[in-house]
């Protein structure tokens, strides 16, 4: 991120950048305690953040916690990612409606609203990223994502803190925001006050910054604001060797690993439905009773899905193993070939949410320890 | 549809059940008339007494097979009908009735009954797809109104229905829901369960309780290892597989591994 000189807002300051968003049109979307978790939801104010809250991670396991100080961004991501809002589970497509012989095909309106998405981490903005390249480059851009993309406000949050499924310093994708946001905040206590180190991004960012409440940091705010992100990327959970690992699951695409983990798969597509990045959908058509309606939607599908690989005369990926392997070689392997990258985030949501704690970074270290030799290739 | 094709017969059949799945027809209300209008409800016994013979285009069939008498009629409707659909828990996996696979049933008529020598029943509860060929199983304890009139749009068109065979976990992600399992430390049977009911009890903080049986590749064995670390005993994990669904098969293997 090109940096800018560095501010300082106090908490009635963050309240002042919530408001001013509000003002001109956004509507806030944060984080937000409900169920027992910090999920993204309406932002009306800072009180609405999760003041005081903090996430314990491990293999299917997410527990809230109490903290003993009163931060506001004192954990990391929880079961929802931005996705939700830039590429929404359901998004209607079109509808056609007969009378007599005359058909009428209306398409659905693009999206309007204009979010402001407030917390962001820097391995979701990777994420977003990743997603940009997928629904926006090539031929077939999908112009509901552009649209909520282009009309986004992006406030992110540099991690002061670290789960115990991250591994974002793997994948070189935090903790520090390094690009693709309009403000990043960085939390830190100064003078026993609580207040947030920002930068801007963009020259929106800095149109909203002249609006609020702030003034510039002092040397030691900029070195604390430094500091906090290096303790949390210092604090990593998880740890995913990941240069090789492209060559490496390529290589052993016949390797035992695949049957254990199938063992214990569920194929029951949590994983990719948490991931930051997964993008796939199908469509579902619905016609009414009488015959004169009918209506194409888009929902969120999953390679774990029979339904997802049906061709002519049954689905490719019948065994979970198949399935599992799919998931795991594009994220890691074959995305680097597709798009450029790899598709994952080291975000850990995937290890967190699974409902058996199947641990891809601990996956792909049992392939490696029983890898076969390089040049000896196998596939399917 | 043109108006002046003829509306297609309709007959919805009762079988061993408890008339939940027929009364979700009745209770989608405004849908209802729209199910009147385009089709022809010939036999209802829910709604009407009218009874007329014939062939019907479209059966929904609720309820299991339980007696040597309904093993027999299921073959009557099934030659009446061009398409046969079933309709519920009962109809497609035996219902909570299939309880007595598990069991003596001369020995339970012995003591329920002050003359077990009237009662004329079959030893076990039966999916109708176990006595006659069924065109399309929809799934539920009871059915989704929303998917059941999908199924009958769907048949009206000719096109596949929408009904995916996925997790309850997938409905939960789509809604939105925190997983009560890995947040709550709930136990959860959304991982092996057929989607369709949209994932209700989640989202008020409840595990899910298996009522549209399998999923379409359930591994129920990894998830029992999930539970048992969540607390529940080889007792508790036999009886969470054995309710609406228990004579699923992947349903009744699994809860057959915790014990007879």
């Amino acid at each position: 991120m090109a940096l800018s000189r560095q501010s300082v807002l106090t908490v009635d300051g963050l309240d002042a950048l919530i408001g001013k968003l509000r003002e001109r049109g956004y509507r806030v979307i944060g984080p937000s305690v409900r169920d027992h978790a910090i999920v993204y939801d309406d932002i009306g104010d800072v009180a609405d953040l999760p003041r005081g809250w903090t996430d314990e991670q491990d293999a299917g396991q997410y527990r809230l916690r109490r903290r003993d100080d009163d931060a506001l961004f004192g954990y990391v991501v929880g079961p929802q990612s931005w996705k939700k809002y830039l590429h929404p589970p359901h998004v209607a497509l079109w509808r056609a409606r007969r009378t007599g012989k005359d058909v009428r095909i209306e398409p659905a309106p693009e999206p309007t609203e204009r979010l402001a998405l407030l917390g962001v981490r820097s391995c979701e903005l990777h994420a977003i990223a990743i997603q940009d390249r997928v629904l926006l480059s090539g031929a077939h851009v999908d112009p509901g994502y552009r649209a909520r993309r282009e009309a986004a406000f992006i406030v992110a949050v540099n991690c002061g803190v670290t789960g115990g499924t991250c591994f974002c310093v793997s994948m070189r994708t935090g903790p520090k925001v390094d690009a693709g946001a309009d403000i990043a905040l960085t939390e830190i206590v100064t003078a026993g006050e609580r207040v947030f180190v920002l930068e801007t991004g963009s020259d929106k960012g800095a149109a909203l910054l002249a609006d609020l409440p702030h003034r510039w940091a002092s040397a030691a705010e900029i070195a604390e604001a430094k500091a906090v992100v290096a303790r949390a990327a210092a604090a990593m959970g998880r740890d995913l060797a990941a240069d090789d690992v492209p060559e490496l699951l390529l290589r052993n695409l016949e390797h035992p690993r695949w049957d254990d983990v199938a063992q214990r798969c569920l194929t029951c597509g949590n994983c990719t439905m948490v991931c930051p990045t997964c993008f796939c959908t199908t469509v579902e058509d619905t016609s009414s009773l009488d015959g004169t309606e009918t209506a194409r939607t888009q929902r969120w599908d999953s390679c774990f899905t029979m339904d997802f690989s049906y061709i002519h005369g049954g689905s490719v990926r019948t065994s979970s193993r198949s399935r599992y392997r799919q998931w795991m070689t594009h994220k890691l392997a074959t995305w680097h070939q597709q798009f450029g990258t790899s598709g994952c985030v080291g975000c850990g949501r995937c290890i967190t949410w699974c409902p058996v704690g199947i641990d891809i970074t601990e996956e792909v270290r049992a392939i490696r320890a029983g890898s076969r030799a390089e040049g000896d290739r196998h596939g399917d | 549809m043109a108006a002046n094709r003829k509306k297609p017969r309709l007959g919805v059949w009762k079988f061993a059940s408890c008339d939940g799945c027929q009364l979700t027809l009745l209770d989608c209300e405004d849908d209802l008339l729209a199910v009147a209008g385009a089709v022809d409800i010939a036999y209802f016994p829910e709604a009407t007494r009218a009874e007329i013979s014939g062939r019907y285009d479209l059966s929904l069939v609720e309820g299991s097979i339980t007696t040597p008498h309904d093993a027999e009629r299921i073959h009557a409707i099934r030659r009446r009908s061009r398409k046969l659909i079933t309709i519920g828990a009962c109809a497609t996996a035996g219902g909570i009735q299939a309880l007595r696979n598990f069991a003596d049933v001369q020995a339970y008529t012995s003591v329920v009954y002050a003359r077990p020598d009237y009662i004329e029943t079959l030893a076990t509860s039966t999916a109708i797809a176990d006595h006659v060929p069924v065109d399309f199983e929809l799934r539920g304890c009871p059915i989704s109104g929303r998917q059941l009139i999908e199924v009958i749009a769907a048949f009206l068109v000719g096109r596949r229905p929408v009904t995916p065979a996925h997790s309850v976990c997938v409905e939960c992600k789509l809604r939105g829901t925190v997983c009560v399992m890995v947040a709550h430390g709930t136990p959860c049977l959304g991982p092996v369960t057929h989607a369709g009911c949209g994932a209700i009890c989640p989202a008020y903080n409840r595990g899910c309780y298996g009522c549209y049986g399998p999923m379409e590749s359930p591994n129920p064995v990894s998830l029992s290892h999930g539970l048992a670390a969540l607390g529940m005993d080889a007792r508790a994990l036999q009886r969470v597989y054995r309710t609406f669904n228990a004579n699923a098969p992947a349903f009744r293997d699994e809860s057959a591994r915790h014990g007879k």
